[in-house]
C-alpha cells in the first residue's frame, strides 16, 4: 500500500477550522435587537458573561458594545442586566 | 475559590455566527468550558445539536479542537486519547461533551465503563431533557409531565438520576451544575480540573426550543429549576458530598420558589397547568429529590469536618 504523507492525511481529514460566519451573518435572524444605554451601564460585564453568542464586546472604557452583525437577538443579555441597561427594541 | 467575572479570559471561544438557536444554552456552556480550563482542552462530542452548532465545513463555530464521535463511543473514544496524550508526555484536558441522550441513553455503556476504569478524562452532560437535534423526542431524562414530539400528553415516567448512578461508580468527582449560574459551573471545572481520574459534571441546560420557552429566559429557566428545588446543585469530591453554597438555601422547603412559577414558563408543561394532581407529582419529585440529598450528605459526611477541608484544599 503507498504510503501517505502527513501533510496528504491533513487534506484528506475532514477538517474545519475556528471561524466566524460558520452559519452565515447570523445578525440577520433577528427580529428584535439589543440597545445599551451607556449611562445606565455599570460594567458589570454580566451580559457579556452570559451571551451565548459571545456577541457582546468590552469596550476600552470597561463598558460594553454589541456585534450586530452576528447577534441573533435572543435577549438574554436583556434578562441578565441588573441595571436594565439593555432594551430589546424592534428591527426595521 | 471564588471566580472574579472581570478577570476570566476574553477570548472568542464560541464564534460568533454560529448555527445554535437563539438563546441556545450548549453555546452558553461550551464558553464557561473554556473560560475554566483555558486552551489546554480538546473536546470529543457525539451526536447531538454541539455538532451542528460547529456549522458547515471548512469552518466551525466552536473554538476547540473536537473530535466529532458515534454515540455509543464518547466516553471509550476520549479513554483512548488521554491514554495517546499521555504516551506522548502530553497533559491535556480531554473532554467529552455529550447530551442527555447520548449521556443517559445511547452512551451509557461506554460512560460507565469509562468511569469504573476510572479514566483520566472530564465527561460533561449537557442535559437539556430530550433529544433536541433530531425534533425534541423524549429522553430518559426528560421529566415527568414534559410534553416531547414522543410524549404528546406529557412524559409519564421520571428523569434518571445520572450523577446519583456517577457518585454509585465511586468515581473521584461528580457535580451537577446549571447554566443559570456560571460562576458556580466555572468554580467546578477549576476544581475538577485539579483531580487526576474520572470526572463527571451534570450541565442542567434550558433549551428554548424543546422546552417551548422565549429565548431570552434561558438563564432565568435555569436558575429558577434551582431556586424551585427541582435541580439541586452539589459536588461530591473523593467520597465527601456539599451541597453547592447557592443552592444551600433551598434545603429549606419555605425558602423554595413555588414549582409552578418554573413550568409555567415553558409550553412543554402547557397541558398540567390546571391539573393540581399532575403538579403535586412533580412536587413530590422534589420531596423525594432531597430526601436522597439529605441521605448522601449523611452518608459522605467524614467526622471532624474533613468535607470542608477536601474542598478548600482544591
Ligand atoms: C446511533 C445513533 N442513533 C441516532 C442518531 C440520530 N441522532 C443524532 S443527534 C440525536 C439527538 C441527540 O440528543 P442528545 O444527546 O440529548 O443531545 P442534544 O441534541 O439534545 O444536544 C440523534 C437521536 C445517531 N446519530 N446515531
Ligand atoms: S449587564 Fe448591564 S450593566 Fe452590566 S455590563 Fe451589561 S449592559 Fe452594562
Ligand atoms: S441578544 Fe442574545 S446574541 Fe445578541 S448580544 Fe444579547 S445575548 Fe448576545
Ligand atoms: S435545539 Fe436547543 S440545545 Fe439545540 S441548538 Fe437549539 S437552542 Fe441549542
Amino acid at each position: 500500500m503507498a504510503r501517505i504523507e502527513p501533510a496528504e492525511t491533513l487534506f484528506l481529514a475532514p477538517l474545519s477550522r475556528p471561524a466566524p460566519g460558520s452559519a452565515g451573518r447570523t445578525g440577520t435572524w433577528r427580529v428584535v435587537k439589543p440597545v445599551v444605554d451607556l449611562d445606565k451601564c455599570t460594567g458589570c460585564m454580566l451580559c457579556w458573561l452570559y451571551c451565548p453568542e459571545n456577541t457582546i464586546l468590552k469596550t476600552g472604557e470597561g463598558k460594553v458594545r454589541i456585534d450586530y452583525e452576528y447577534c441573533k437577538g435572543c435577549g438574554v443579555c436583556a434578562n441578565v442586566c441588573p441595571f436594565h441597561a439593555i432594551e430589546m427594541v424592534v428591527e426595521g | 475559590m471564588v471566580v472574579n467575572i472581570r478577570k476570566l479570559p476574553d477570548k472568542p471561544y464560541i464564534m460568533p455566527g454560529n448555527a445554535a438557536c437563539p438563546g441556545c444554552p450548549e453555546t452558553m456552556g461550551l464558553r464557561y468550558v473554556k473560560m475554566a480550563l483555558g486552551d489546554n482542552v480538546v473536546l470529543v462530542i457525539p451526536a447531538g445539536c454541539s455538532s451542528v452548532i460547529q456549522g458547515i465545513a471548512p469552518r466551525s463555530g466552536i473554538n476547540f479542537p473536537i473530535l466529532n464521535i458515534v454515540f455509543a463511543a464518547a466516553a471509550s473514544a476520549a479513554s483512548g486519547m488521554k491514554a495517546a496524550f499521555e504516551q506522548q508526555g502530553k497533559d491535556v484536558h480531554v473532554v467529552v461533551w455529550a447530551g442527555d441522550g447520548g449521556t443517559g441513553d445511547i452512551g451509557f455503556q461506554a460512560l460507565s465503563g469509562a468511569a469504573e476504569r476510572d479514566e483520566d478524562i472530564i465527561y460533561i452532560c449537557v442535559d437539556n431533557e430530550a433529544y433536541m437535534n433530531t425534533g425534541i423526542q423524549r429522553s430518559s431524562l426528560t421529566p415527568y409531565g414534559a410534553w416531547t414530539t414522543t410524549t404528546w400528553t406529557g412524559k409519564k415516567e421520571h428523569k434518571k438520576n445520572v450523577p446519583a448512578i456517577l457518585i454509585s461508580h465511586g468515581v473521584k468527582y461528580v457535580a451537577t451544575a446549571s447554566v443559570g449560574y456560571p460562576a458556580d459551573f466555572i468554580e467546578k471545572l477549576q476544581r475538577a480540573s485539579k483531580i487526576r481520574g474520572f470526572r463527571y459534571i451534570h450541565l442542567l441546560a434550558p433549551c428554548p426550543i424543546g422546552w417551548r420557552f422565549d429565548p431570552g429566559l434561558t438563564a432565568k429557566v435555569a436558575q429558577l429549576a434551582v431556586q424551585t428545588g427541582l435541580f439541586p446543585l452539589y459536588e461530591y469530591i473523593n467520597g465527601v458530598f456539599r451541597l453547592s453554597p447557592i443552592a444551600r438555601r433551598y434545603k429549606d422547603p419555605k425558602k423554595r420558589v413555588p414549582v409552578t412559577e418554573y413550568l409555567k414558563l415553558q409550553g412543554r408543561y402547557k397541558h398540567l397547568l390546571n391539573k393540581p394532581e399532575e403538579i403535586r407529582k412533580i412536587e413530590e419529585y422534589i420531596e423525594n429529590t432531597w430526601r436522597l440529598i439529605e441521605a448522601l450528605e449523611k452518608t459522605f459526611t467524614e467526622e471532624g469536618g474533613r468535607g470542608e477541608q477536601v474542598f478548600r484544599a482544591l
